[in-house]
C-alpha cells in the first residue's frame, strides 16, 4: 500500500463505472442491479465483477434472456419505489425491450397524469469496433433520443463514467446511459470532480476558434485525436461533446457554432436520420446566417457492421475522416 | 438591389419633395445614414436610408415632388451588379461599383405602382428576408434578389407567387447570384463590401468570410454611426426655391387636415389634475445653482421625463390605434409639440426618452427645437412619436388641452409653474404647481387608466430623484 500511494491512481472507464455502480448500492438501499450475466459472470463486459459478492444476490440479480421481461420488471419496481440500474448487454438486443421503453417507462408518467413516475435507469453498451459483427455492434442511441419522455446519456470520460450514475438515478424520469464498448478498457487518472456533472448541458472538450467538431461517446477520443492533428496544421478545431443525447444541449450547438462558423458532426450511426442528422438540422435552423461552409457529417457506411477488422475498420468513422472532413470545410 | 424611396414621414403626407441629395451614386450607405433632404407639406426633413449598400443610381432630380412610395433612388447590395467587370483591383469597391449602365443617365422614375403607397411609416428595415428554400432557389434560378422582391405571404415572407411573378415581370436576362456562404454574405452587408468584385476561394468559388474581410475597405469599416457621418452631409445646397408664403399655407393645410381628422376620428376625453412642484423646482434650483448655462435644466425637462417614465409605466398610452387596435410602441418616444418661426407646428419624437437622464434630455430637446426650426428633422423623428407632450407654459397658459396627433392615443398637456396658495397636511401655503392633462382617446382606453397615467405623472414630479 505504501507504493500505491505515492502513484498515479490509475482507473479504467469499467471500474470508473463500476465504482459508481459501488457507490450507488452503498448510498442507498432501494437501488439494485439486475441483467443478464451482471451477478456470477461480473457482466458482460466486467463492469460488475465484484459486486454480488459484495451486495449479495437479492441486490445483484441475474435474470434470463427475455429483455422485455426483465426490463418490464425494471419499471415495475420503479414504480413500487425501488431504483433499479436495467443492464442490457448491448443496444442490439435492448431493441426486444423497446415496447417496454417507449410504450411503458417513457410514457406512463403522462399518461397517468402525472402519478406514476418511472425512475428507472437502463445502462447499455452500444457501438462497434471489437469485431463483434453486426448483430452487437450498431449504435442505435440516436433511436432513443427520438423518444420524449427519457433522458438518454452518453458518458464518454471516466469522469462522466464515473459520476453520471448518481444524478440520474435521482431523475425521478427514465434515463438510458449508452455506454461505448470501445472506452471500457481506456484507462488514466480520475480527476476530481470540479463541478456536479449535470445531464442538461454538452461540454466543450477542447476550446477552439477555426471549426466545431461536435461528437459524443465512443467518437470523442477519436475527434480529439483529430483535433490534435489538424492543431498541429494550424487549424484550431473545438471540440464539443454532447454528453446528453437527450435533451440535446441546442444552446452549446449554437454558441460554438457563433464562434467557428463551421461544424463537423462525427456520429457513429448511420448517417441517414441519425443524430447527426438532427444536429445538423439544428445548425441550419439556428445557425445559418453564423455558417461560412457547409455542414460536414462523418457517419458509419451504411452498411451491417462487418466481422473482419479491415472491413470494419472502413465502415466505422476514423480520426483522418474526421481530419479530411474539417479539412473541406476550412479549405 | 434595394429600392430607397419617398417615404411617408406622418399620416398627413402623401407627396414630398426632394430638394437635395446627400449623396452621391457610388457613395456607400449605411442603415440610418441621412441620404436625403426631402420637403413635406409641414417641414424640411433629412430621410434616413434603411438598407446598407453602393448607392448605385438617382432616380430623381432635386426639386421634383413625387407620391409616397415612389422609388427615389436605387442602393445595391452589390452582389448582383456589373459581373462582367469581374474583379479588375481589390479595395475601392463604392468606386468600382458606380459605372453608369448606359449613357442614358439619370434614367427617368420608374412607375411608382410596383411599390405599396400605403407602407406604414417609414417603413421598418428588413433583416433577413423571410422565405423558404424552395423560393430562396426560385429566386435563385430567375436572377432575383429576394431583398429586392415584395413578400405578400403571412408576416411579409416572400412566397413562390412573388417571385414568379417577379421573374416575369423582369424579361430581360439577370447576371447570376454570386456563390456566397450566409456569414460571407451577411458580413458583405455589414462591410458594405460588394459581393461580385470579391473573388471566392471557398468551394466551387464560393465567397467567404475570409474573402470578404480581405476585400473590406480597410479596418475603418464598421458600420458605426460615426463612421456613416463621415458619408458627407457637406453638400450645402441652397434649398429649392419655395416661397415662404406658399410654405405656411401649406403648412396650415396640412395641419388643418390632421387635425380634423383627430376631432373626427377619435373621441377624446380629458382629464386634468394639479402636481404640486416644489420638490421639483427645489431640485432643479439646486442643479442650476452648481451648472454652467449651457447645462442649466429648465422645468420642461422635468416634466418630460415624468411623461416619458409615466408612459412606460401605463403603456396603455404609448402606441397607436390602427386598424380598430390598439398596438404598443417599441419604446417610449416622446413626441414634443414645437411651434416654429413664422408659424405652424411640428411634433417630433424624443427616441427612448425615458431612458434619458435629465442633461441628456436637455440637450436632446435643444437639439430638437433647433433643427425643428431649422428644417433639419430626421424621418424617423417625424413619424416615430409614441405619444406627444404639449407644454405652452413658457407662453404663460396654465392649463392646455390638445388634440391627439393620429394614430397615436394620448397627447399630455403641462400649463405654466405658477406660485398659488396650496394646502399640504392640513396648512395652507404659496407653493409652485403645475396643470397637468390628458387627452386621451376613448376607443383605446377609459378614464380610469387616464387617472392613472396623471397620478403617475404627480407622484414622479413630487420625487424627482426618481426622475
Amino acid at each position: 500500500m505504501g507504493a500505491g500511494e505515492t502513484q498515479e491512481a490509475k482507473t479504467t472507464y469499467r471500474e470508473a463505472m463500476r465504482e459508481a455502480l459501488r457507490e450507488a448500492l452503498r448510498a442507498d438501499d432501494r437501488v439494485f442491479l439486475m441483467g443478464e450475466d451482471v451477478g456470477r459472470y461480473g457482466g458482460c463486459f466486467g463492469v460488475s465483477l465484484g459486486l454480488l459478492e459484495e451486495f449479495g444476490p437479492e441486490r445483484v440479480r441475474d435474470t434470463p434472456l427475455s429483455e422485455s421481461a426483465f426490463v418490464g420488471a425494471g419499471i415495475g419496481a420503479a414504480l413500487a419505489g425501488l431504483r433499479p440500474i436495467v443492464e442490457i448487454m448491448t443496444v442490439n438486443f435492448s431493441l426486444l425491450a423497446l415496447d417496454q421503453i417507449l410504450n411503458n417507462a417513457a410514457t406512463l408518467l403522462h399518461m397517468s397524469c402525472g402519478q406514476l413516475p418511472v425512475p428507472l435507469v437502463i445502462r447499455m453498451t452500444t457501438g462497434a469496433g471489437r469485431q463483434l459483427a453486426a448483430q452487437h455492434s450498431h449504435s442505435l442511441e440516436g433511436w432513443y433520443a427520438h423518444i420524449p419522455g427519457i433522458r438518454v446519456l452518453a458518458p464518454a470520460t471516466l469522469e462522466d463514467a464515473r459520476h453520471m450514475l448518481a444524478p440520474a438515478l435521482a431523475d425521478p424520469d427514465p434515463v438510458l446511459i449508452f455506454e461505448h464498448g470501445s472506452l471500457y478498457n481506456v484507462s488514466g487518472e480520475l480527476l476530481p470532480l470540479t463541478e456536479p456533472v449535470d445531464l442538461d448541458h454538452a461540454t466543450i472538450r477542447r476550446p477552439g476558434t477555426d471549426i466545431s467538431l461536435i461528437t459524443y461517446g465512443g467518437s470523442l477520443p477519436k475527434a480529439l485525436a483529430a483535433a490534435d492533428e489538424l492543431s498541429a496544421e494550424g487549424i484550431n478545431a473545438e471540440v464539443i461533446d454532447l454528453r446528453t443525447l437527450r435533451p440535446l444541449d441546442g444552446a452549446a450547438i449554437t454558441a460554438s457554432v457563433a464562434r467557428t462558423h463551421r461544424a463537423v458532426v462525427i456520429d457513429e450511426a448511420w448517417r441517414t436520420g441519425s443524430l447527426a442528422a438532427e444536429v445538423s438540422a439544428r445548425i441550419a435552423e439556428e445557425s445559418f446566417y453564423d455558417l461560412d461552409a457547409p455542414v460536414e457529417r462523418v457517419c458509419s457506411a451504411e452498411v451491417p457492421m462487418p466481422y473482419a477488422r479491415r472491413l470494419e475498420e472502413a465502415a466505422l468513422p476514423q480520426t483522418a475522416d474526421i481530419v479530411a472532413a474539417a479539412h473541406r470545410t476550412v479549405d | 438591389m434595394a429600392e430607397f424611396t419617398m417615404p411617408s414621414l406622418g399620416a398627413d403626407m402623401d407627396e414630398g419633395t426632394l430638394l437635395e441629395w446627400l449623396v452621391s451614386p457610388g457613395d456607400l450607405v449605411h442603415k440610418g445614414d441621412p441620404v436625403a433632404v426631402v420637403e413635406t407639406a409641414k417641414s424640411t426633413i433629412e430621410v434616413e436610408c434603411f438598407e446598407t449598400g453602393t448607392m448605385t443610381e438617382l432616380l430623381v432630380e432635386p426639386g421634383t415632388t413625387v407620391p409616397v412610395g415612389t422609388p427615389l433612388a436605387l442602393i445595391g447590395p452589390a452582389e448582383e451588379q456589373h459581373p462582367a467587370r469581374h474583379a479588375p483591383e481589390k479595395g475601392r469597391p463604392s468606386e468600382r461599383a458606380w459605372l453608369p449602365k448606359s449613357p442614358e443617365l439619370p434614367s427617368p422614375p420608374p412607375e411608382p405602382t410596383p411599390v405599396p403607397v400605403s407602407a406604414p411609416p417609414a417603413a421598418p428595415p428588413r433583416g433577413h428576408i423571410e422565405a423558404g428554400p424552395l423560393v430562396r432557389h426560385l429566386a435563385e434560378t430567375s436572377g432575383l434578389d429576394l431583398e429586392t422582391l415584395h413578400g405578400s405571404g403571412p408576416g411579409g415572407r416572400v412566397t413562390r407567387t412573388d417571385v414568379e411573378q417577379a421573374a416575369a415581370a423582369r424579361a430581360t436576362a439577370q447576371p447570376p447570384r454570386v456563390r456566397a456562404t450566409p456569414l460571407a454574405r451577411r458580413l458583405a452587408a455589414e462591410l458594405g463590401v460588394d459581393l461580385a468584385t470579391v473573388k471566392g476561394t471557398g468551394r466551387k468559388e464560393a465567397v467567404r468570410a475570409a474573402d470578404v474581410r480581405h476585400a473590406a475597405p480597410g479596418p475603418s469599416a464598421p458600420p458605426t454611426p460615426a463612421g456613416a457621418a463621415a458619408v458627407r452631409p457637406s453638400a450645402v445646397r441652397p434649398p429649392a426655391a419655395h416661397p415662404s408664403e406658399d410654405r405656411a399655407a401649406a403648412m396650415r393645410q396640412a395641419i388643418a387636415g390632421l387635425m380634423s381628422r383627430a376631432n373626427r376620428e377619435i373621441p377624446h376625453y380629458y382629464l386634468s389634475t394639479t402636481v404640486d412642484m416644489t420638490a421639483a423646482m427645489d431640485r432643479l434650483h439646486e442643479h442650476n445653482r452648481t451648472s454652467t448655462v449651457g447645462e442649466r435644466l429648465l422645468p420642461a425637462a422635468l416634466l418630460l421625463k415624468a411623461a416619458a417614465l409615466a408612459a412606460r409605466e401605463v403603456p396603455e398610452f404609448n402606441g397607436f390605434w390602427t386598424d380598430d387596435h390598439f398596438t404598443a410602441g417599441d419604446g417610449v418616444h416622446l413626441g414634443v409639440a414645437i411651434s416654429l418661426r413664422g408659424g405652424g407646428l411640428v411634433a417630433p419624437a424624443l427616441h427612448h426618452a425615458d431612458t434619458l437622464t435629465l442633461p441628456q434630455l436637455m440637450t436632446a430637446l435643444k437639439d430638437l427645437v433647433t433643427r425643428a426650426r431649422t428644417g433639419r428633422l430626421r424621418g424617423s423623428e417625424i413619424s416615430d412619436a409614441t405619444i406627444t407632450v404639449t407644454n405652452l407654459g413658457d407662453q404663460g397658459v396654465e392649463t392646455v388641452f390638445g388634440v391627439i396627433y393620429p394614430p397615436q392615443v394620448a397627447l399630455v398637456g403641462f400649463g405654466r409653474v405658477v406660485d398659488r396658495p396650496y394646502a399640504v397636511d392640513g396648512l395652507l401655503g404659496v407653493r409652485p404647481v403645475v396643470t397637468a392633462t390628458l387627452s386621451a382617446d376613448h376607443r383605446a382606453t377609459d378614464g380610469a387608466v387616464g387617472a392613472r397615467y396623471l397620478t403617475v405623472v404627480s407622484r414622479l414630479l413630487q420625487n424627482p430623484e426618481r426622475l
